[in-house]
């Protein structure tokens, strides 16, 4: 495979037990299942391999771990090493229903301790999964316990793990792979300072930039009052937003969910005004904006002057040996160049994509299909 | 666009201006202050279970009938919609979901209705659902008959498509039959209901044999112009939200202007289809002419959440900046959204908020890029215009802070 120096990929562990919801979380963040799908989806065989590229030079190398005992057994044993070696992060699922909490938590430590041998510096998260299934005003309490419960058994890791609750059934889901995801952007910072820089520019209230596959944020900026917006949810409900608009286009266009992107949306009122566009091959950006005609156009013409800056903190757009790559690249610019043209002279011009599905998911097992 | 200014005048001629006057110091209440930041996208989303009484009779009698209604005295004026059937056939999940927005999986908690239930909806129109207990029998002599069956605008008969229907068509049939004789005007709307689970073949035979077992029925009570309609519907898709804008829409008298002006609007911007759509409830009061197909109707009503829930995100009240209130830097008063795609060949989507109730979504075609923006945006101000005098309560209700110049 063609490593480009710069490009980091991230080995992340998907674990926990067999029907605890480890691929169907999968499917829906990276594959454009809706939730009423992934009862279609068979127990995993042994591990599926999927390779996402993301924002930043990350590539995400996820391992979905196939959580019946025989498999467990094997990953503990026969290939300790290798799955437990240089390891990102460890996601470990606990499914709320199991009848069996205290032998799932057996099972956790025994991870635990594997990974703390073979990737010390390796970060967990612990998903307490199906919170669905509980009634509303239960939950929080519950959560608490059981999160409780498994730091004690977290070993090294026990500062440093943090837990969701999630289910698949709201944006919980969301905002958890979000936390996860940051976490494991290397340039996070750089891409939230050019970020920042854009906001003042553009006099803009907030800017949420997300990745276009998965609709997941990357990360936002936010300016002045919007900070007291009440909606703290927002990010992952705008995710979630995007992500049902997206299937709602691709069900009745026929397009695959996959293919199904915009190339600008607006929204303007009479107290703010909104536009998501894409910003680099992995990211659209989303903004809000004073209610006000010239700031929206001022804002709409700077975010193309900037797309440049954001595609060199692009995985894709670095120079990364191989023709195809560099040829994309410099087919964005001139397109840029083009639109820019087109805006001084007045006209609208609609952004066309490549029409090609730029983010690549292998996945194992003929998942994807 | 000149000949929707023609069709506009000629139509203002015999518009409806006056609305009971009561409506007006009702609105601003309203259990609704958490969706109140909706921008100008007014979302003025309130629904409460009004009791009767609650409802000043209306001073001036009202007008927005269609002529197949059955003239009422001094009531409420509010068109009901009934909505009868066998117990569990699903009227209060069908009212549920319809109107108060209730997640379809939640509805399996809804305990079976002992008492009529009687919502009003505000809206473009002001309309009343009524729902019935399953088990009642509504022709009981202890019933007052001529209070029900007054002033409705249809009687919607729920028939659960999974479970064993003959008794539901008998009761079907003799309230169909019992109304020929009294209030032979009111719509008999029937949802063939809970299609959702049904194999292709059995929901289509199914459906005819509903069909057929009703209208053999009133042939042979000499009744076969009844005017009765079927409907296949699920809560789980939106096939129930497709069948109430039907229904409604033959409760609105100007409808056939609202095909117009859209029928007008769609030719001269090249748009494949267009819906008016009532915000609240995403039922459509109308489109234009052209064969609907339940995919588009999906689309839009999809596009209005998304409008509606980023608007509420960003709608939130602010606090005035630097001493000058924001409404001063105003943008658009009415919302207005596009969505282009990416791919080449694939339509994009147009909202426009035409006023409190209503807003206007538009598929447009490959042929009409969003350069055409400029002649769209002129034309949807033309259609609004024209709109105002069709529906002219909307245009009064403005929101408080623009009436006050
Ligand atoms: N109620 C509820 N059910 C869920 C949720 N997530 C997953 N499920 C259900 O859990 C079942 C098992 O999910 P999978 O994703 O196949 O489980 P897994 O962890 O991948 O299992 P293995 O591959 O055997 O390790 C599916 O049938 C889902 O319908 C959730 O958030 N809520
Ligand atoms: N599969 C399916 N189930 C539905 C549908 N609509 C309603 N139901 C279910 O039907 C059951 C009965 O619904 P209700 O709305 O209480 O029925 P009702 O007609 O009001 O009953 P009564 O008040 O007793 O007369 C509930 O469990 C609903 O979940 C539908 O479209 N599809
Ligand atoms: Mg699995
Ligand atoms: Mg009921």
């Amino acid at each position: 495979m063609n490593t480009g120096k710069r490009q980091k990929q991230r080995k992340v562990l998907l674990m926990g037990k067999s029907g605890a919801g480890k691929s169907s979380m999968r499917s829906i963040v990276f594959s454009n299942y809706v939730a009423k799908d992934v009862r279609r989806l068979g127990a995993t065989i042994d591990v599926e391999h999927s390779n996402i590229k993301f924002m930043g030079n990350l590539m995400l190398n996820l391992w979905d771990c196939g959580g019946q005992d025989g498999f467990v057994e094997n990953y503990l044993n026969h290939q300790r090493n290798h799955v437990f070696g240089s390891v990102a992060v460890l996601i470990f699922v606990f499914d709320i229903e199991s009848r069996e909490f205290p032998a799932d938590v057996i099972s956790y430590s025994n991870i635990i301790r594997a990974l703390q041998e073979c990737s010390p510096g390796a970060k967990v998260f612990v998903l307490i999964h199906k919170m669905d299934l509980v009634q509303a005003r239960l939950r929080a309490q519950l959560f608490d316990e059981r999160a409780e419960y498994i730091r004690t058994a977290s070993e090294s890791f026990r500062d440093s793990v943090d837990f969701f609750p999630t289910s698949i059934w709201d944006q919980s889901l969301y905002k958890a792979w979000t936390q996860i995801i940051y976490f494991l952007i290397p340039n996070a910072a750089t891409i939230e300072g050019l970020l920042q820089q854009l906001a003042e520019v553009i006099d803009a209230r907030e800017l949420i930039l997300y990745e276009r596959t998965t609709c997941l944020m990357v990360t936002h900026v936010t300016r002045g009052e919007e900070g007291q917006n009440p909606f703290t949810d927002r990010f992952e409900r705008i995710s979630s937003i995007l992500k049902t608009h997206k299937q709602s286009m691709a069900k009745h266009t026929g397009i695959p969910a996959g293919s199904a992107n915009f190339a600008e949306m607006q929204i303007k009122t009479g107290r703010f005004m909104f536009f998501i566009t894409r910003l680099t091959e992995n990211t659209n950006l989303a903004a809000s904006i004073p209610p006000s005609e010239q700031v929206f156009n001022a804002a709409r013409v700077n975010i193309l002057l900037v797309r440049p800056k954001f595609a060199e903190l692009d995985i894709a757009s670095k120079p990364r040996p191989g023709i195809q790559q560099a040829f994309a690249h410099s087919a964005e610019s001139d397109r840029d160049r083009d639109r820019l043209r087109d805006h001084s002279a007045g006209g609208e011009s609609e952004y066309r994509g490549k029409g090609k599905e730029p983010v690549s998911i292998g996945m194992g097992g003929g998942f994807d299909g | 666009m000149d000949s929707s200014h023609r069709r506009l005048s000629a139509h203002s001629q015999r518009s409806h201006p006056d609305e009971p006057l009561s409506e007006h110091g009702e609105a601003p209440q309203a259990g609704s202050s958490r969706l109140k930041p909706g921008a100008q996208l007014t979302l003025m989303r309130y629904l409460q279970d009004l009791p009767d009484a609650d409802v000043p009779p209306s001073p001036v009698p009202p007008r927005y009938h269609t002529g197949r209604l059955p003239n009422s005295k001094a009531g409420d004026g509010k068109p009901r919609l009934l909505l009868m059937g066998q117990r569990r056939s699903g009227k209060s999940s069908i009212s549920s979901v319809v109107f108060h927005k209730l997640p379809p999986s939640e509805t399996l908690y809804i305990e079976t209705t002992t008492r009529i239930k009687k919502e009003s909806m505000h809206s473009f129109m002001d309309f009343q659902v009524w729902d019935f207990p399953g088990h009642l029998d509504y022709f009981d002599p202890a019933f007052d008959v001529d209070n029900i069956f007054e002033e409705i605008g249809a009687l919607i008969w729920v028939i659960d498509a999974q479970d064993e229907y003959l008794e539901a068509i008998m009761r079907l049939n003799m309230t169909i039959l019992n109304l020929q004789n009294s209030y032979p005007n009111i719509n008999v709307e029937v949802f063939v209901h809970k299609v959702d689970g049904l194999s292709e073949d059995y929901k289509s035979d199914t459906f005819r044999d509903i069909i057929q077992r009703v209208q053999d029925e009133l042939s042979d009570n000499g009744y076969e112009n009844a005017p009765v309609s079927f409907y296949q519907t699920s809560i789980y898709d939106h096939s129930i939200f497709e069948a109430f804008s039907k229904v409604i829409q033959k409760l609105i008298p100007q409808l056939p202007t609202l095909e117009a002006l859209l029928n007008s609007l769609c030719s001269t911007c090249h748009i494949e289809k267009a819906y008016l759509f009532d915000i609240m409830s995403k039922i459509y009061i109308a489109t234009d002419t052209s064969p609907t197909d339940i995919g588009s109707y999906e689309i839009c009503s999809d596009y209005i959440d998304v409008v509606i829930d980023v608007s509420e995100i960003y709608g939130w009240d602010r606090p005035a900046e630097n001493g000058h209130s924001e409404i001063a830097e105003t943008g658009n008063n009415d919302a207005e959204s596009l969505i282009t795609m990416e791919r080449k060949g694939n339509n994009y989507l147009y909202l426009r908020e035409i006023n409190k109730y209503l807003a206007l979504i538009c598929l447009m075609g490959d042929d009409s890029p969003a350069e055409k923006k400029a002649v769209i945006d002129y034309n949807v101000g033309v259609f609004q215009a024209a709109l105002k005098q069709v529906f002219p309560r909307a245009e009064r209700d403005v929101p408080q802070t623009t009436s006050e110049e």
